[in-house]
């Protein structure tokens, strides 16, 4: 035994002796991870939240959360002398008068930026390989609850500085605040302390930008993670994988090398971004006050669909025995976000309903033979395109020589009419790739080389698939729709006879497919040739 | 040696005012040769849709009482003569040297007062100005319509208010004055010409300040900004993804 | 020939492919020194960073084509740390690719539900403590104990109770009374009709007693925007045009929609444009929101003259300006 091994022996021992780790770490760090480069884009969420505690706890040692009135007088001229509250001069400070402050802000914005990008990439890789099947219903729908508080995080935010842009949102949302019926005048005093913009929002969404919200955060970040490891990853389908194994390379070394490396690759990407390319120019903004507003005055990206119903929605206000609802801003800030967000949490739960499939799964779908969820998913991300691109509509009619009223119209019109058309398309085109998948297993890959058969024939040459491939091919399920009986043996209606009609239509659009195919047929066309 | 004195000063006196005189009547007919030479070049190139006599051909608005600064402004960015019939006129290459699109202006001021050409001791905004008082005055009254660094925005059906990026101090100056298009005049007595030089310090150090965090990504805020970190950002990492997972030959 | 329909099978884990510098001693080595490069690059990142850091200048600012002018300052710091980060990022997985074992490992997935005796027992263990807690047998305790912990919970609401004052009747007033004078925004000089000309525009507060400091709150309900047309080019009623001056009329500036300030005019349609939703108004025709999101048109402020020919309000709003709310038209 060398010296270094019996000092690491020793400490081993003495950690052992009070944990009993040894036997747990042995078990952990021989666990194995499944390898597909999809798998690291909720790392991608990780890491860059890992960035968010480093940089803004750095921010936090300079900026000062207060909105009390003080006069500029640091280094930037065009603003020196000038009136504004001690948030936006300390982020001036942080910016101009802090070596590495301005640095360490963009990075911070970045990384948000990233974080929420890694968010829904994620969510898309994990909704159309059908990973949210049991058992995992319970981290989807912590998923979506991050995706939620990432955007409420990432909004309180960048509103800290109380730079015009931000300011403006939050008008906005103490707009929003005060529609809400019955309760909304006194909700927004209680949240800004009295009038709108009074003193007290500032400090106020500071403790839970930086306090409430990030204990929340990492609490679900840990549970996340947890089940990931209890329930193991998922795997993609293929040759020598099956429900009930797991494919891959220990934990260590192969996985924490690769994880730990992807760790640094992300943070150097998000310094890189810091470094190139500005982000918030707070000290262009201005300082906030009501009586200013810039044009083009957007949200971050991730709230852009928002911003897009906002502006789309029709103008519906009514007044009832003198009481005002205002629906042109209830329906697209609050109503259609809610039903969108919990059918995006209950999905799993809606889906196994329809098909009527309650076993555990841990081998993925490939995208193309789940067609009636992939569709659904274009559906859903044609959506959230056409109201994203509204929310910027000013800069795209200006970049593109277009007017916002054409913008206006294409949305209201185009958020209805295209994402039906989206499904209708997808849910085909999974259908072609199946057929596509069928045609390659029985007759297997054109080579492009043509011979001509004695009879005068052409033909082309087909080289059969490998074995990998067929199993990659035909090893995913097709499940059969379900056929509940309106009547049961005795003849009597079954309760519930309209949900169940309703069930076994959704169940058949689902269980539309290509059938697969099979070595039987693989042999009798052998047999032809 | 009194005399002597006595018939210097005179003859001095009378030799400057009679150059003086001279000049005002140089000056003045000057001028005149300028309003005609704008006559000619208004009834070639612009009496078809402003009319003969500038009162309007039915097409394009009345220029009387327009000003000088006015047509300064307008001919001088190269609005006018306006290229296409399009919803609004794009500033481009003047189509009329300095000296032409004096004497235009010289012409249409003739026709009835009107706001005047700024003179250069009128433009000396780094004497007279206030940088940050003129970002304050800018965001109050200029960058609901030009964003907040004069990028530029979008108005209904189509206009836009353009960028004020690379405009001349004297045009800013005139558009201030006159109002041109969809935009709104700002009078002397709101916005005081000193105050209208602090905005124009502030416009120029707005586009003399050098790229403080970065790639400015075009001063629009967080658009452009989304568009970079689902462009490169996420690309960068998914090749790196990629890269990470894929077997080593 | 059965006729049972045959599946694909499962042909296993393909063989084994080794990596050239699993065989090739050079090809390892090689890859060693890649690794060691990355790392290498990682340090000198660092170097980078630190002395921009402690010796490059803040104010130096240079020419990089498609960044523009950058500062040498921020760029350093940037690059060096993302180099350094980066390379051993980069350093750990290529050390991972190329030298780690590559041969993938199988291991069984166990099942999570837990055995049927486990699951007796467990029923067993909840329903004897459930019995001991004796909460079934003893309604009293369970009721009382709901009331109790029904109860304790409106002591953190009820402290959160001076979040902050009932709005009362601040969201229906403003500073705007009979006689207050319309100054300018900035600067706070009075304004005469004469001052504007037909097109202008003037951003405006209400006049404020010397000495007097003008809050954000106040802001945010005060700023009114003056615009003049020809009197002929109104279309109103006889009432909003008696609140016009000679062509001169006054409007709130906070967007009846979600409260950003309206004050992008457009002078030859006379609409007014909000940039944040794009809710268009009507200036001839008292404001009318004529497209977009806002449902209501822009408060209309009475103005006329005073003795001394200064423009002032005549009256208050006649309704709550800014974004609508419940109680809005009691």
């Amino acid at each position: 035994m060398t010296a270094r091994e019996r000092i690491a022996g020793n400490v081993a021992g003495y950690v052992d002796d009070r944990t009993g780790a040894a036997k747990w770490m042995k078990k952990n760090l021989t666990k194995v991870f499944p390898d597909h480069w999809s798998f690291l884009l909720g790392e991608i969420c990780l890491y860059s939240f890992v960035i968010l505690l480093l940089s803004g706890t750095f921010l936090t040692f300079w900026f000062d959360p207060s909105m009390r009135e003080v006069i500029y007088e640091g280094s930037y001229e065009p603003l020196k002398g000038l009136e504004m509250s001690a948030a936006y001069a300390s982020t001036l400070d942080i910016s101009f008068e802090v070596r590495g402050g301005l640095l360490m802000r963009q990075i911070h914005h970045w990384a948000a930026l990233i974080f929420m990008v890694g968010i829904v990439v994620h969510l898309m890789r994990v909704y159309f390989t059908g990973a949210f099947r049991k058992p995992r219903e319970f981290n989807w729908i912590i998923g979506v609850g991050l995706l939620t508080l990432g955007i409420v995080e990432g909004f309180l935010g960048y509103s800290l500085p109380d730079d015009l842009l931000s300011g403006t949102g939050i008008r906005i949302a103490e707009a929003i605040i005060q529609a809400l019926p019955v309760v909304g005048s006194y909700l927004a005093f209680f949240a800004f302390g009295g009038a709108f913009p009074g003193v007290a929002f500032i400090p106020r969404i500071y403790t839970v930008h930086v306090l409430l919200l990030p204990a929340i955060f990492l609490a679900l970040i840990t549970v996340h993670l947890m089940l990931v490891w209890y329930q193991k990853h998922t795997q993609f389908p293929g040759p020598g994988r099956t429900e009930k194994n797991v494919v891959g390379y220990p934990l260590m070394p192969v996985y924490m090398a690769k994880a730990g490396g992807f760790f640094f690759i992300v943070f150097g990407v998000t310094a890189f971004l810091g470094a190139v390319a500005s982000i918030n120019p707070i000290w262009l903004y201005g300082p906030y006050t009501p009586g200013q507003v810039s044009a083009g005055s957007q949200p971050d990206w991730y709230m852009g669909w928002l911003d897009g119903l906002v502006r789309m929605a029709p103008p519906i206000e009514t007044v009832t025995f003198g009481y005002t609802i205002s629906w042109n801003i209830l329906i697209p800030g609050l109503i259609l976000p809610g039903i969108m967000f919990t059918a995006l949490a209950l999905y799993p739960f809606i889906e196994s309903w329809a098909n009527g499939d309650k076993r555990e799964h841990h081998l993925l779908d490939r995208p193309r033979n789940a067609p009636t969820r992939t569709a659904i998913g274009a559906m859903a991300l044609t959506f959230t395109l056409v109201t994203l691109l509204n929310g910027g509509n000013d800069i795209i009619a200006t970049t593109f020589d277009l007017t916002i009223n054409q913008m206006m119209w294409f949305s209201r019109i185009g958020v209805i009419v295209l994402p039906p058309l989206a499904y209708v398309i997808t849910k085909r085109l999974c259908l072609s790739l199946q057929r596509a998948d069928r045609d390659l297993v029985l007759h297997g890959r054109e080579t492009g080389r043509l011979v001509r058969m004695p009879s005068g024939e052409f033909v082309e040459i087909h080289e059969p698939i490998s074995a990998e491939k067929a199993w990659l091919l035909t090893s995913h399920e097709q499940l059969a729709p379900l056929e509940l009986p309106e009547h049961d043996g005795g003849g009597v209606r079954r309760p519930g006879a309209i949900k169940n009609k309703i069930r076994n239509r959704i169940s058949r659009s689902m269980a539309t497919a290509v059938p697969k195919a099979t070595q039987t047929e693989r042999q009798e066309l052998e047999g032809h040739h | 040696m009194l005399l002597i004195f006595a018939l210097l000063t005179i003859g001095t006196t009378f030799q400057v005012a009679s150059a003086v005189d001279a000049e005002q009547t140089t000056t003045i007919a000057a001028r005149s040769a300028a309003i005609d030479e704008g006559r000619e070049i208004f009834l070639k190139g612009c009496s078809s849709c402003h009319g003969l006599n500038a009162e309007s051909g039915g097409i394009a608005p009345s220029l009387i009482g327009v000003g000088a600064a006015s047509v300064d402004f307008q001919v001088g960015t190269g609005r006018m003569p306006m290229g296409d019939m399009s919803v609004q006129a794009m500033r481009k290459t003047p189509l009329y040297n300095p000296e032409e699109v004096y004497a235009l202006a010289m012409y249409v001021a003739s026709l009835a007062p009107g706001p005047e050409i700024p003179t250069e001791e009128m433009l000396n905004y780094e004497r007279d100005g206030s940088t940050a008082e003129g970002g304050e005055l800018f965001r109050t009254n200029c960058a609901m319509c030009h964003n907040f660094a004069g990028q530029g925005g979008a108005l209904t059906q189509g206009k836009y208010a353009p960028t004020i990026m690379g405009v001349e101090p004297v045009h800013i100056y005139e558009a201030l004055i006159t109002g041109p298009q969809s935009m709104p005049v700002f009078s002397d007595k709101t916005i005081t010409p000193e105050e209208k030089l602090s905005m124009i310090k502030w416009i120029k150090a707005a586009e003399a300040e050098p790229q403080l965090g970065g790639a400015a990504l075009g001063r629009v805020g967080p658009v452009t900004e989304g568009l970079l970190v689902w462009t490169l950002g996420i690309g960068l990492l998914i090749g790196v993804a990629v890269w990470l997972a894929a077997k080593a030959r | 020939m059965s006729n049972e329909i045959e599946l694909i099978k499962d042909p296993g884990l393909p063989a084994h492919v080794h990596r050239r510098a699993d065989t090739d001693p050079k090809a390892a080595a090689r890859a060693e020194r890649q690794v060691a490069t990355l790392f290498i690059l990682s340090a000198l990142g660092t170097v980078l960073l630190v002395y921009s850091y402690l010796f490059v200048d803040e104010d130096i600012f240079f020419f990089i084509p498609v960044l523009g002018d950058t500062n040498a300052h921020q760029l350093g710091l940037g690059m060096g740390m993302a180099i350094a980060l980066f390379c051993i990022g980069a350093g750990l997985i290529h050390w991972a690719k190329t030298l780690m074992p590559d041969e993938e490992v199988i291991a069984q997935r166990h099942e999570f539900k837990s055995e049927d005796e486990d699951r007796e027992d467990f029923v067993k263990t909840v329903k004897a403590g459930a019995a001991a807690a004796g909460l079934g047998r003893r309604p009293l305790i369970k009721r009382t104990l709901g009331a109790a912990l029904g109860l304790s919970a409106i002591s953190p609401v009820l402290l959160l109770g001076d979040l902050g004052p009932l709005p009362g009747n601040q969201l229906k007033t403003t500073s705007w009374k009979k006689g207050t004078r319309l100054v300018t925004d900035p600067g706070d000089r009075p304004l005469r009709p004469e001052d504007l000309e037909v097109g202008a525009v003037a951003q405006t507060l209400p006049a404020i007693a010397p000495g007097e400091h003008r809050s954000l709150n106040d802001i945010g309900k005060d700023a009114v925007l003056l615009i003049r047309l020809r009197p002929e080019e109104f279309n109103l009623d006889a009432e909003r045009l008696s609140w016009t001056y000679e062509g001169i009329i006054a409007f709130s500036k906070i967007c009846s929609h979600m409260g950003c300030a309206v004050a992008l005019y457009e002078q030859q349609t006379k609409h007014l444009l909000c940039p944040c939703h794009q809710s268009t108004f009507d200036v001839t025709r008292a404001a009318k929101v004529i497209f977009g999101p806002s449902a209501r048109p822009l408060p209309q402020l009475p103005i006329t003259i005073d003795t001394e020919g200064y423009l002032v309000a005549q009256a208050p709003f006649n309704e709550p300006v800014g974004p609508s709310f419940w109680e809005r038209s009691k």
